[in-house]
């Protein structure tokens, strides 16, 4: 993995090395949200760079950040954003057709997706038909069939409980430890922020607050931050 | 995404609103339907012509007479050429080589005589024209009572309606309605009749003429121009009645009762044209006063007929009356197409209109594909196959429809031909051609339609899209 580094106007560089849990935090309209989709390659910066392993994001095409949206990122989002015409299954095997993986293959790979979960008993019913924290977990799936290097997601547990929004970050976390993944998670609730990531960084208004290391997350994250992701980003509108 | 993964979505998003989409799809059906049936009315309608034309035997014959004949055509072109006494006799050799001349058929002679014919003791005075057995395609037979000639050299005969209605004595008076064929046909077939007619025979030149009404010119003015005409007479069994006049388009020269032409020609019949040629006529050989010469492809009709005027002869064919009715129907064709097609516009309007409703209601779908790596070419080759699947689906509906359209009016127009006591036509044709052109047409219009949509839902912001409940 290459390096990264945001580095804001005002001076404000941030880099993510890779496997690192990373909290972005902040009120409403501090711009958490918006760093989140420059990462994720929804948004380009008006100026400046989104370096992500050697990319910049700003230089590529439209078709070639779909690639990498594709292929590098998994993104679970605040409401879960399941296609609620389609069952779980199809849901988690949708980016799959994206990347026009075989049929046999596809149902395959996603049946393990879900049973990762825990919702292979549901794989055949619709998002209506499930709980918000079930629909969380197949979003979850979701992000995680094409098995992206980075996973991003947008106060993930917003729309939960406790209990089942515990659940969801302990899946998280068993991403990002297990499975290598490099996570940035946008949140609001500083609480939920220090009990899982090793990593805060605050913004307000768009600009760099603070950014520190969080030495007592409930689980310290396993050695596996061999090679490094940074990010960079210059005159962004974070 | 591969197109079956395309397909499968598209089917499915446009299960997903089926009441908007069937009757978008529906709207396409009407459109495709109206075309259809107005291209298959004019193809119908060509089809039908051009059988009966065909059939008739007018398209692809070339009518061939002598420059001799000095009647003519009254045509500008028979001014060129050789001056008529100096140029060929239509004779038996002439006939041969026309025979033999590419492309050609057959070309036989036109024997038509107006002789006598008795029935049950009474005379019938009436125009007698001989057939080749190839005639019996003729669309006039095709309601003919009783058979066509067992052979060329038959002793047979076939009636035409009006003259079978003389024999039996029952034509009907001006304005009533005809008795049916079949009813005349009952007690005349299998009877017999007598012919009466006037045989030529080539006789030694000082030889007077045995008997009857002698016909020798000049004699013994010039040596061997002379011969003799005998009165004969030739049982005849009626085989047929047809309904139709075979001869429809001869005019007042017209016959009414036809001869197998084998048969005709080893009768020498006395012909008028015998008389014009009365100083050549002195063998056993006859000349022709018009032969018919019926061309393989009436598209080589041209050809033909050039090839014959270059052996000194006169020629007729009704080839540009069938050009200038060709332009006719590519006309009706573009009239009706364009007609047809503006119901196709209106619904291709209606695919605009259901597929921008479809972006907007889904927004937020395009938003989490295009979030989960869906590229803009992904987003917009879904709605494509979206307005894709509802043409051909639309074009496939829409042809079956036009179809049963076309059937019922078919049907229709049936019922009120046969209250009007006229046989029933086959007007309406859905060619294959047709129905495949329906729906690539169909296709290709939605596709059309798809464009803007589908630019559209491609360049969907995801952010934006996600952003709002």
């Amino acid at each position: 993995m290459g390096e990264t580094v945001i580095r804001a106007v005002d001076g404000v560089s941030v880099e993510i090395r890779a496997g690192e849990f990373v909290a972005l935090l902040g009120s409403s309209g501090s711009g958490k949200s918006s760093v989140l989709n420059l990462i994720a390659g929804l948004d380009r910066p008006t100026s400046g760079s989104v370096v992500v392993q050697d990319r910049d994001l700003a230089k590529l095409s439209r078709e070639e950040l779909a690639k990498y949206r594709l292929h590098v990122v998994g993104m679970v989002f605040q409401s879960f954003n399941l296609i609620a015409s389609m069952t779980l299954a199809e849901n988690v095997e949708l980016p799959l057709r994206f990347a026009e993986v075989d049929r046999s293959q596809r149902s395959n790979l996603a049946r393990q997706a879900l049973e990762r979960v825990g919702l292979r008993a549901r794989m055949n019913h619709r998002p209506s038909e499930l709980s918000g924290g079930e629909q969380q977990r197949a979003a979850l799936a979701r992000a995680l069939i094409n098995r992206p290097q980075l996973l991003l997601a947008d106060e993930p547990t917003g729309n939960l409980d406790s209990h089942t929004g515990t659940e969801i970050m302990d899946m998280v976390r068993e991403f990002n430890r297990e499975l290598g993944m490099t996570v940035v998670m946008v949140t609001h609730e500083r609480a939920l922020a220090e009990r899982y990531a090793q990593r805060m960084i605050f913004l307000a208004d768009g600009k760099l607050i603070d950014d520190r290391m969080n030495h007592n997350p409930t689980n310290d994250h396993g050695a596996n931050a061999a090679a490094a992701l940074d990010r960079r980003e210059q005159g962004g509108r974070s | 995404m591969k197109i079956s993964d395309l397909t499968e979505l598209a089917l499915r998003n446009l299960r997903e609103s089926v009441l908007r989409n069937s009757l978008t799809t529906v709207g396409i059906s009407v459109g495709v339907a109206s075309l259809v049936a107005m291209l298959s009315l004019g193809t119908g309608l060509q089809q039908l012509l051009s059988q009966r034309l065909a059939k008739s035997g007018l398209f692809d014959t070339v009518f061939v007479s002598s420059r001799r004949d000095l009647r003519g055509m009254g045509r500008e072109e028979e001014r060129k050429g050789p001056t008529p006494g100096e140029s060929r006799v239509l004779d038996e050799p002439a006939r041969q080589e026309m025979e033999h001349l590419p492309n050609v058929s057959e070309a036989y002679p036109d024997i038509r005589f107006a002789t006598e014919l008795r029935y049950e003791d009474k005379p019938h005075l009436t125009m007698i024209s001989a057939l080749p057995l190839s005639a019996k395609s003729n669309d006039a037979f095709d309601g003919m009572q009783g058979n066509f000639f067992s052979s060329d050299t038959a002793a047979e005969v076939i009636l035409q309606k009006s003259f079978a209605e003389e024999l039996l004595g029952k034509t009907p008076p001006l304005g009533a309605p005809d008795p049916g064929v079949a009813e005349l046909a009952k007690p005349l077939l299998g009877k017999e009749l007598t012919m009466r007619y006037a045989q030529r025979q080539a006789a030694p030149s000082t030889q007077p003429p045995l008997r009857g009404n002698a016909a020798t010119a000049g004699e013994g003015s010039v040596e061997g121009a002379a011969y003799s005409v005998v009165s004969r007479e030739q049982k005849l069994r009626i085989v047929g009645v047809s309904d139709l006049d075979p001869e429809t388009m001869r005019g007042p020269t017209r016959a009414k009762v036809f001869l197998p032409l084998g048969l005709a020609e080893s009768l020498h019949i006395m012909q008028p044209t015998d008389l014009r040629e009365i100083s050549r006529a002195a063998t056993d050989e006859p000349v022709y006063s018009s032969v018919s010469v019926r061309v393989k492809n009436p598209a080589q009709v041209q050809a033909v007929e050039d090839a014959i005027k270059k052996m000194g002869f006169n020629t007729f064919s009704i080839l540009d009356a069938s050009n200038s009715l060709r332009q006719v129907f590519r006309v009706l064709y573009a009239f009706l197409g364009i007609f047809g097609s503006l119901a196709l516009t209106v619904a291709s309007i209606g695919i605009v209109n259901t597929l921008v409703m479809a972006i907007l209601e889904r927004r937020r779908e395009i938003g989490i594909m295009k979030a989960i790596g869906a590229s803009d070419g992904d987003i917009q080759k879904l709605f494509f196959a979206e307005a894709g699947a509802m043409g051909i689906l639309g074009g496939i509906v829409g042809v079956v429809l036009g179809w049963a359209i076309g059937q019922i009016i078919n049907f229709g127009t049936n019922i009120w031909l046969k209250s009007q006591s006229l046989p029933p036509e086959h007007f309406w044709l859905v060619p294959l051609w047709l129905v495949v052109f329906s729906i690539v047409f169909a296709f290709l219009v939605s596709l059309v339609s798809g464009l803007y949509p589908a630019a559209r839902a491609a360049r969907l912001d995801p952010v934006q899209a996600l952003r709002y409940e």
